[in-house]
Order: C-alpha cells, then structure tokens, then sequence
C-alpha cells in the first residue's frame, strides 16, 4: 500500500531521529550509573556499584528517600478516595455548579507550578506548614488530585449508573451499591489515577524547593541541590533507581489495566 | 395547586444534590485552600504593603531586569513550540499511517521519557551536552571537532532539554486529531487526481489543525512556566520567569515583587487559554496531561 516516496523515506528517517532523541537521555543514565569513573566517560571504564553503594550508605539520602516514599504513599492514600468521590459526584450529579467545580479540580494542570509553589509557601509561612510532613503531603494531595479526577471520570464514562439504580432497587444503600457494582467497574481506572498521583508525588520538585526543609527534604530536592553544585555520579544511580520504580508501576497498572478491559 | 405541601421528589432531590457535594468537598477544599487562596494570596500581596500600592507592577513594567527575562521566556517558549511542533508532527504522522502494532510502538517510545523524572533527564542533559560529556568526546574522536563545544549552561541547552521534556505534550494532541481524520478523504483526493503532497496540505493538514493548536498551547503554556531545566542548565545567563520569581523571594525578599512577576505569567497563561477555548475545547488540551 504504502511505496517507498522519497518524502516517505524522509519521514521515517525524522522520525527514527526524533525518537533516538527521545529516549537516549533515558538510556544513557544507567550505564552511567554502573561506571567506575569518577567524571563522566563515554563508554565506561570499567563496571562498578560504587555509586550505589554511596547512596545506601548516605544517611542523608536515605533520609530523603524514606520521606519521598511516605510522602508518595501517604498522597496517593488521601488523593484516591478524595479524587473517586469527586469524579462521582461530577459525572452523576446534574447540579450547574459541578461544570465550575470539575473545572477547579483540574487547575493544578493549569495554573504553573512555580506560582502554585510560591503562593504555597507563603500561606505555609503563616500557619507554620513549611519544613512538616503533613504540609509536604496536603500539597502533592493537590497535585495529584487531576490526575485521580480525570482518570476516574474517564473511567465512569463507559460505566451505565442505572446499574447502580438497580442495586439500590434491589435493596442496597448507596454505599454499598457503590462499592459492590460500581467501583469493581471503574477499578483499573481507579487505579491508573493512583499510580499517576504516586508518581507526580515522587518526581514533584518545585513545591518541594520552596516548601520542605530540615529533615523532611525530598529525594528530588536533595538531588535537585546536588546538581546544581557538580554533577555526582551517585545521582545517576538514584535516577536509575527511581526511573526503575516508574516503570514498574506503570506496567504494573497497564497489566492491570489489560486484564480487566 | 398548593405550594405549602412539600413535594417528596423536590426533597429526594435536594438530599441527592446535598450528598454530592458533599462528595465532592474534600477535593475541592483541598484546591480551594491550596490553589486558590495562595493565588489570591500572591494577587493581594503584589497590591498591598501597608496601603495599596502599583509599585511592584511599575518595577515589573520598566525595570530592565523584568522586561528581559519576560522576553527572553517568551522567545524560548515560541522557539520550543515551534521546535517541537516540527519534530512531533512527522512522528505523529508516521504514528497515524502504519499499521497497529507499530503505532504502538511508537507512543509508548513518545510517552516513555513521561515517566523518568524530569530532573533526571535534566542530570542526562547535562551527562549528554557538558564540555567533558558524551556529545563532545564522540565529536572529539570523530575529529569533527578541536575544541569542546560549549552545549550546556547557555540557552541551547535549556531549549533543548525543554524540548526533549515537552514533546510529548505536541505528539499526542496531534496523534488524537489525526485519528480522527477519515481515511477516505484521502483516497477522494487521490482519485480525482491529486498528488500525495497536494492531499496532504489540502485535506490532511487543514484536519489536523486542531490537534497542533492543542499540542502548541499546552507546549507553549507549560514553558512559560518551566523552572528546573533552565535552573539546571541555563547555567544562570538564562533567567526566565520563573526564576525571576523564586530568585525574588530566596534571594533577595521581595515578595511583592514575586508575587507581581507571578501575577502577569498566570495573566498571561489565562489569556492563552481564554483565546485558546474559542477555537477548541479546552479538555482537548488538558485531556492529554
């Protein structure tokens, strides 16, 4: 079907271009991190773990691990339940307001996140939240949250609700016709939305920069620090680490997702 | 008819719009008291110090500094959004035109950097561009040059790093706008006797407009914003925006300042959309996030 046109060439040339460009970046930081150099050298001089063994045996960055995994785990616990309830409420209700409220829900996505973080960090400054655990977790709630909303909205999409009429015809509170038909029908879309708010809550960096501090620093501020001054092999291994985590859980949820769709 | 009589389905009705309300209160609370009030926050702390006040907007307005980085923030956005428009279109092109299983292929490689931190590829950037990094040893042992290239701390870097992180956001908007054109429009204009490139810019590229004024704005919009990569590999001469503002309150105070400087750039992204929705819905532009 498709001849082999000269411009055709040339499209799959720029697109094979475009997409090394792509990925390279990703792939060049796991060797990188497996090098025994001290300086960058393309190919490594030899295989080594030393900079593994550095961020294992750094307290400072476990420190900063532990809190960037809490903090993760701890977002996608409140923003799930916080986005499905929402997400509900938007598709079923046929309230006017709910078009403004679905409209604010998604202004994280919106508003640049350099003046979330700012604005953040002066509210946190008058009510003592900055340098604390719950402050660092309400903000990633906030920013998960879009995520949650427009994945379980996408989710109810496909959902008939007079299903749920039936069951409570049937005799069930709305609770649990919720959770009995409802939720077991949206659930992989329930859970992609908590995958991508656990993942926005470990890479988050910016509200972090300006709104942690002392012993509740994120992973991302401390590497974000340390790149800034001089360029540590050490941060390769922890971005690889880190890209390692993403990828799991993203898989993860599409395997999920492919099983029950 | 009387109306004193409560009427028993206006009352199941009014229990039903309170409980989803109250469905939706805990999330929006969330927004409101982290979104919205710091905003607010930020607008009145740009008017006010003790009596209102347009000296910050004055600053903003004729201080070179402001004017510059404004400028500068806005020529990088552009280039970006241009740049990334010519380098997503033919891989989303080529997406629309093979068969399924390569098409796969093909987004998951686009989505793939969406899911590595992007303060790690801003560390790959500077492994990759750096005077000593990979880019300049191969073209050192190639002979192609003497002298290492200066890639990075400069404008060029913080461009292309912006690009690699955002071309996703030009890719999949114009992915979705091309699968919606039908196929046979094409085969119309090929059998009343157009040539391929004559279909392509008469009927494909029209089409396909949509998905390059979504991918443009939500490109253009998310860079007016960018903070890390240009932090990271600006090397300080490229102060954009955003800098402006964290710079204003870590380093010097001027919380009045910053909050003017922040007020203008979410002005100017509200305008953005504003005109953006007249054309297309605007869940077509976030939807892809």
């Amino acid at each position: 079907m498709m001849r082999a046109t000269p411009a055709r060439i040339a499209l799959y040339v720029i697109s094979a271009l475009v997409l090394v460009y792509l990925i390279i970046p990703v792939l060049i930081i796991a060797p990188i991190s497996f090098s025994s150099a001290r300086f960058l050298t393309f190919p490594p001089p030899s295989f080594s773990l030393r900079w593994y063994q550095q961020y294992f045996s750094n307290p400072a960055w476990m420190q900063a691990t532990r809190v960037t995994l809490t903090v993760a785990l701890l977002t996608v616990v409140i923003a799930t339940p916080f986005g499905v309830a929402a997400a509900y409420a938007i598709s079923q209700s046929k309230l006017r307001i709910m078009r403004l409220i679905h409209m604010a829900l998604l202004l994280p996505l919106v508003v640049p996140i350099i003046i979330i973080a700012v604005g953040i960090f002066f509210v946190y400054a008058k009510v003592g939240l900055v340098a604390t655990m719950p402050g660092l977790v309400l903000a990633n709630v906030m920013l998960g949250l879009p995520y949650v909303v427009i994945s379980v909205l996408a989710g109810l999409q496909s959902f008939d609700p007079a299903q749920e009429m039936v069951a409570r015809s049937l005799g069930m509170n709305r609770l649990r016709s919720f959770f009995a038909v409802t939720l077991p029908q949206i659930k992989s879309s329930v859970v992609a939305g908590g995958v991508f708010a656990f993942i926005s809550a470990m890479d988050e960096t910016i509200v972090a920069l300006f709104i942690s501090g002392g012993q509740y620093q994120p992973l991302t501020k401390r590497m974000f620090t340390a790149l800034r001054d001089e360029i540590d092999p050490t941060i390769a291994a922890i971005s690889t680490l880190m890209t390692a985590a993403s990828f799991m859980l993203v898989l993860a949820a599409s395997a999920r997702q492919k099983r029950s769709g | 008819m009387t109306t004193s009589v409560p009427d028993p389905s206006q009352k199941h009705q009014r229990r039903e719009h309170g409980l989803m309300l109250a469905l939706v209160s805990p999330a929006l609370l969330v927004i409101l008291a982290l979104i919205v009030l710091p905003v607010g926050w930020l607008a009145w702390q740009s008017i006010y110090n003790d009596g209102f006040t347009l000296e910050n907007y004055r600053r903003v307005f004729t201080e070179d500094v402001y004017w510059r980085s404004f400028a500068l923030t806005f020529e990088i956005s552009l280039a970006v959004t241009v740049i990334a428009l010519l380098l997503g279109y033919p891989v989303a092109y080529l997406a629309n035109s093979v068969p399924r299983g390569w098409s796969i292929l093909i987004l998951s490689l686009v989505v793939l950097p969406f899911w590595t931190s992007v303060l790690v590829r801003a560390y790959a950037w500077l492994a990759l561009l750096q005077r000593t990094g990979v880019i300049n040893q191969l073209l050192r042992y190639l002979d192609v040059i003497s002298e290492p290239l200066a890639l990075v701390h400069n404008t060029f870097g913080t461009v292309v790093a912006t690009v690699h992180i955002l071309l996703p956001f030009m890719v999949l908007p114009l992915y979705a706008s091309m699968q919606k054109i039908p196929n046979d429009l094409m085969q119309a204009g090929a059998s009343l006797g157009a040539s391929p490139s004559l279909t392509f810019f008469r009927v494909f590229l029209p089409l396909s407009l949509p998905g390059v004024l979504a991918g443009c704005t939500m490109v253009f919009v998310l860079c007016l914003g960018f903070y890390i990569t240009p932090e990271l590999l600006g090397g300080g001469r490229t102060v954009m925006v955003s800098m402006l503002v964290s710079r204003n309150v870590e380093l010097y105070n001027q919380f009045g300042a910053a909050s003017a400087v922040a007020v203008v750039l979410l002005l100017g992204v509200l305008a953005i959309f504003c005109v953006v929705s007249r054309f297309i819905s605007l869940d077509r532009v976030l939807g892809q996030k």
